[in-house]
C-alpha cells in the first residue's frame, strides 16, 4: 500500500506557538545508530524544529513549522532513511497515566529528601538519648524534623490522601484509608510530643513509610505504562486508518477518529475492513473469521452489511459508514459487552479483601490499648494516647500494603519478558485461581495466516516461481504464499484483475496466479483435491503452456497447539473449545488437539452462556480469544488472554495480551500466576506474623522510634525480598520460553 | 555545639539542591527515554565538524 494518499497532516496536532507536534510509532527501530540516522535525516529537512528519537517506546516525536514543510514530506523522507513509520492516534487517557506517573516521581523524591534529612536529624538525637544530649538541643532537632516533615507529608501524602477520601466519599475502605489515619495521627503524635518536650518522635518513621510506599506505587506503575506503550505500538503497526473518499472523489488515509457515519470509504484488496458500514458498490468475498470466527468467505454486494475487523478477500470496495444501530453483530457485542464488565467489577482484589480485615482490627487495638491504659492501669489521658498512637504508628501498613504490589510488579516483569502485556495487575491472582480453560478456535488455536497443505507433493521449482509471482500480490493467500516460499524479486510488470489472479511475463513466457478458474485448471482436479481437503481454499499457478499447479491452503492450527493443551491437562486443568466456524471444522481441530469437550456454531450469547454455565459449577474460567465474537465472553470470564492480531475490542475486553506465534504463553501466564500467589499469600502472613509481634510490644508501651523505623524498614524489606526472589527462577523461565519462540520461529514461516 | 548553626542548614540545603536539580531534570524531560540517553553521549554528531557544515550524508537527496 503507498504512503502516499494518506492524510499525514490530519495525525498531527497544532502546538500554541505556531508549530506543529505528531508522534509516529516507527518500525525497524533497533539500535543506538538508528536513532542518530533517523534524527539527523529528518532535521535536515527545511522547518523541522524537533526530531527526538525514544528509543525506550521506539516513537519519535517530530516538531515543525506547517508553513515550511508538511508530514507528508517528512514521513516520505522517513522511508527514504529506511523506516516505516505508522501513526499515533494520542489518546487523552495515555496522557493522563503520564503525568500520574510523573506526579507519583515528584512525590517519592520529595519523600526521599525528608526521610533523609530527618534520619539524619533523629540518629543524632537516638544517639544522644543514650550519651548526654540536653533536653533544648533534642528539642531543636525534633522542630527542625517538624519542618521539614510537614510540608514533605503534606506533599508526597496527597496520592494516598486522595485515595482515601475517594473510598470513603464512596462508603468503601481500601488500604489508603489505614496508610492516611496512620500518617496524620503520627505526626500530629509527634507534634505533640515535641510541645511537651519529650524524648521520642516519630517523623522519621512517618516520612519513610511514604517514601517506600510510593516507592512500591512508582513501580507498579512504570512497569503498567511500559506493557501499555508496548500495546499501543503494536496498535498503531496495524494502522487504525481508513481510506476516506472525499466528495471530490480523491483519496486520503485518516485515522478512524476523524471517520463520521455518513462517509464513503474505500477497501481495497487485501485490507482489513476498518469500519462497520454498507456496501456502497463493488463485490467481493470477506474473511469474517476475526469476527464470527467462520472461517469460509461470505460473498458480498452492494447493500450487504461489513464489519471492521473483517478482511477484503476479493475486489474493491466502497463502503458507507454506519453507527452501530440496533440489531447488527456489533450491537449486540456491545451490549452484552457492557453487562460483562459490569459483572466483572464485583471481583474483590486479594489486597483490598486483606484492607477490610485489617483496618477494623488494628483500629480497634488501638482504641482498646488506649482504654487500657487510662481506665484500666490509671495512667494520664496524654500518656495512655501516646502509647495508642504508637500501637496505629507501628502498625501503619507499610509491609501489608508493599505485600502484593511488590509481587505484582515483579510478576508482570516476568510476564512481560516472556511475552505477555497485563492490562491489570490484579489479572496475576485471578489467573492463579484458574481451573478450566476455554479456547476459541479461529485465530486463536489456529494461525490467522493460511498454511500451505501436501507441500511434499509440490514442484519446488514451481513453488518458487508461485511465490516470486505471489510476492506482487496483495491477496491474503498470495501473500501466505509468498512467506512460504520466501521469494523474493518479483516480475517487475504485473498486471492484476481484481478478484481473480494476477499475470506476468517472466522469462519470455506467461506466468498467472489466483482462483483456478483464473489460470485454467482442470475443474476434476480440483474437485479432487476439495474432497482431500475439505474447506480448503485453492490458489492455481500456471507458467506458459504446462498444466497449472493447484495449491491448497487451509487455517493451521499453531505450532504448539497440542503440547499446549496437554500441558494445561497435566497442570489438572480441563480445556474446552468454543467457536463460532463449522461443526466439521470445530471438531477436526478438536480431535487433532485431544479436546474432548466443544461446541461449534455458537454466537456472543451463547458462548457467555457456557461460562455461565461453567461458573454455576463453581469452575474459575480462562478464556482465550481473539475475534469480536469473543469479546462479551473475555469479559465475562474470569480472567482472560487474547493474541495480540486480535481485533481491537477483544484485546480491550481482555486482560492480558500475548505476542507471538506460539500458544505457550497460555501457560507460562498460568503457571507464573500460580507462582505468584503463592508468593501473595507468603507476604500476607509475613506481614500478619510481623503485626503479631509488634503490638505487644507497642501495647506493652515499650515502643521506641528507633524500634518503630527499625520494624517498618525491616518488614517492607522482608515482603520486597520475598517478592523478588521469584525472579531467580522467573527469569529463566522467561528467557528461555523466548529463546524457543525466537528459534521456532524460522521455521514456522518457512512453512509447516 | 555552635557548630550546629551552621551544619544543619547547609545539609538541609545541600538535600534541598539534590531535589530541585532532580525535580528540574524530571521537568526537561530527561527520564523520558532512559535506553536512548545511555547511547546518546557516544553520539558526536552534535558537535560541528571543523569545517562547521554538517556531515555530507546527512545533506537531504533533493530540496524538499
Amino acid at each position: 500500500m503507498s504512503d502516499a494518499d494518506r492524510d499525514w497532516n490530519a495525525f498531527a496536532t497544532p502546538r500554541p506557538d505556531g508549530g506543529v507536534h505528531m508522534d509516529l510509532a516507527v518500525e525497524g527501530i533497533t539500535c543506538a545508530a538508528c536513532m542518530s540516522t533517523i534524527e539527523r535525516g529528518i532535521r535536515t529537512v527545511p522547518g523541522v524544529t524537533e526530531a527526538r528519537v525514544n528509543l525506550t517506546t521506539r516513537r519519535l516525536a517530530l516538531d515543525w513549522n506547517p508553513t515550511r514543510t508538511d508530514a507528508g514530506a517528512l514521513v516520505r523522507r522517513l522511508e527514504r532513511l529506511g523506516y516505516r513509520a505508522h501513526p499515533f492516534d494520542p489518546g487523552r487517557r495515555a496522557a493522563e497515566e503520564e503525568g500520574e506517573a510523573k506526579e507519583l516521581l515528584r512525590c517519592m523524591a520529595v519523600a526521599g529528601f525528608g526521610a533523609m534529612n530527618i534520619m539524619l536529624l533523629s540518629v543524632s538525637v537516638w544517639a544522644g538519648n543514650v550519651s548526654d544530649i540536653d533536653a533544648p538541643t533534642r528539642d531543636l532537632f525534633h522542630w527542625l524534623s517538624a519542618l521539614i516533615a510537614i510540608p514533605v507529608i503534606a506533599y508526597s501524602g496527597r496520592p494516598f490522601f486522595r485515595s482515601a477520601a475517594r473510598a470513603l466519599r464512596a462508603l468503601r475502605t481500601n488500604m489508603d484509608v489505614p496508610i492516611s489515619i496512620g500518617v496524620v495521627v503520627t505526626l500530629g503524635l509527634s507534634l505533640f510530643e515535641t510541645a511537651r518536650s519529650a524524648e521520642h518522635a516519630f517523623y522519621d518513621s512517618v516520612v519513610m513509610l511514604l517514601f517506600f510506599l510510593l516507592t512500591g506505587r512508582f513501580l507498579d506503575h512504570n512497569m503498567r505504562r511500559r506493557t501499555r506503550s508496548v500495546a499501543e505500538n503494536v496498535a498503531a503497526l496495524r494502522v487504525e486508518a481508513a481510506s476516506r473518499i472525499l466528495p471530490d472523489g480523491t483519496v486520503r488515509d485518516v485515522p478512524l477518529s476523524r471517520i463520521d457515519p455518513g462517509d464513503l470509504v474505500l477497501v481495497k484488496p487485501g485490507e482489513r475492513v476498518s469500519v462497520d458500514g454498507i456496501v456502497e458498490d463493488g463485490t467481493s468475498d470477506i474473511d469474517q473469521s476475526l469476527v464470527t470466527g467462520e472461517t469460509t468467505l461470505v460473498p458480498v454486494g452492494p447493500g450487504t452489511r461489513v464489519y471492521a475487523g473483517t478482511l477484503n478477500v476479493g475486489g474493491l470496495l466502497r463502503v458507507r459508514v454506519t453507527a452501530a444501530t440496533e440489531g447488527t453483530l456489533l450491537d449486540e457485542v456491545n451490549t452484552l459487552l457492557e453487562s460483562a464488565a459490569q459483572a466483572k467489577s464485583r471481583y474483590m482484589r486479594l489486597a483490598d479483601r486483606a484492607a477490610s480485615a485489617y483496618a477494623p482490627v488494628v483500629h480497634a487495638s488501638a482504641l482498646l490499648t488506649f482504654l487500657g491504659w487510662w481506665l484500666g492501669v490509671g495512667m494520664g489521658i496524654a500518656d495512655s494516647l501516646v502509647i495508642a498512637v504508637s500501637v496505629l504508628i507501628i502498625t501503619c501498613p507499610c509491609a501489608l500494603a508493599l505485600a502484593i504490589p511488590a509481587v505484582q510488579v515483579v510478576t508482570s516483569g516476568i510476564l512481560f519478558r516472556a511475552g505477555i502485556l497485563l492490562h491489570s495487575g490484579d489479572a496475576i491472582e485471578r489467573l492463579a485461581a484458574v481451573d478450566t480453560v476455554v479456547f476459541d478456535k479461529t485465530g486463536t488455536l489456529t494461525l490467522p495466516e493460511p498454511r500451505l497443505l501436501d507441500r511434499d507433493a509440490v514442484d519446488p521449482d514451481r513453488l518458487e516461481h508461485a511465490g516470486r509471482l505471489a510476492r506482487a500480490s496483495r491477496h491474503p493467500l498470495g501473500r501466505a504464499l509468498a512467506e512460504i516460499t520466501r521469494a523474493v524479486a518479483p516480475p517487475i510488470e504485473v498486471r492484476e484483475e481484481p478478484g481473480r489472479g494476477i499475470e506476468a511475463v517472466v522469462d519470455g513466457r506467461v506466468e498467472r496466479l489466483g482462483s483456478p478458474d483464473h489460470c485454467g485448471a482442470d475443474p476434476a482436479a480440483v474437485a479432487a483435491l476439495l474432497a482431500r481437503f475439505p474447506g480448503a481454499s485453492l490458489v492455481a499457478h500456471r507458467r506458459g503452456d504446462e498444466p497449472p499447479v493447484v495449491f491448497a491452503f487451509e487455517q493451521g492450527l499453531r505450532r504448539d497447539a497440542r503440547e499446549t493443551v496437554d500441558r494445561l491437562v497435566a497442570l489438572g486443568l480441563s480445556v474446552e473449545i468454543l467457536s463460532g466456524d463449522r461443526p466439521a471444522a470445530v471438531a477436526e481441530a478438536a480431535a487433532a488437539l485431544g479436546v474432548a469437550t466443544f461446541s461449534a456454531g455458537v454466537g456472543p450469547t451463547e458462548k457467555i452462556a457456557r461460562l455461565e454455565t461453567l461458573k454455576a459449577a463453581g469452575h474459575r474460567v480462562l478464556m482465550v480469544g481473539d475475534g469480536l465474537n469473543d469479546a462479551p465472553a473475555l469479559a465475562a470470564a474470569h480472567v482472560s488472554l487474547s493474541p495480540v492480531t486480535a481485533v481491537h475490542l477483544s484485546q480491550a475486553a481482555a486482560d492480558a495480551v500475548f505476542l507471538g506465534d506460539r500458544l505457550a504463553p497460555v501457560v507460562a501466564a498460568i503457571t507464573v500466576a500460580r507462582r505468584a500467589r503463592v508468593a501473595m499469600i507468603q507476604n500476607l502472613w509475613l506481614s500478619v506474623i510481623y503485626n503479631v509481634v509488634a503490638v505487644p510490644v507497642a501495647v506493652a508501651g515499650l515502643v521506641t522510634p528507633l524500634v518503630a523505623a527499625l520494624a517498618m524498614s525491616g518488614s517492607s524489606v522482608l515482603v520486597t525480598l520475598n517478592a523478588l526472589r521469584l525472579r531467580l527462577g522467573g527469569d529463566r523461565f522467561g528467557e528461555t520460553d523466548r529463546g524457543a519462540a525466537t528459534v521456532a520461529a524460522e521455521p514456522a514461516t518457512a512453512g509447516s | 555545639m555552635d557548630v550546629l548553626i551552621f551544619l544543619i542548614p547547609i545539609a538541609l540545603g545541600l538535600g534541598l539542591l539534590g531535589l530541585f536539580a532532580f525535580m528540574w531534570s524530571l521537568r526537561s524531560g530527561q527520564f523520558d527515554d532512559l535506553e536512548g540517553a545511555r547511547w546518546r553521549i557516544l553520539d558526536d554528531s552534535d558537535l560541528p565538524d571543523r569545517d562547521g557544515a554538517a556531515p555530507p550524508r546527512d545533506r537531504p537527496a533533493d530540496p524538499t
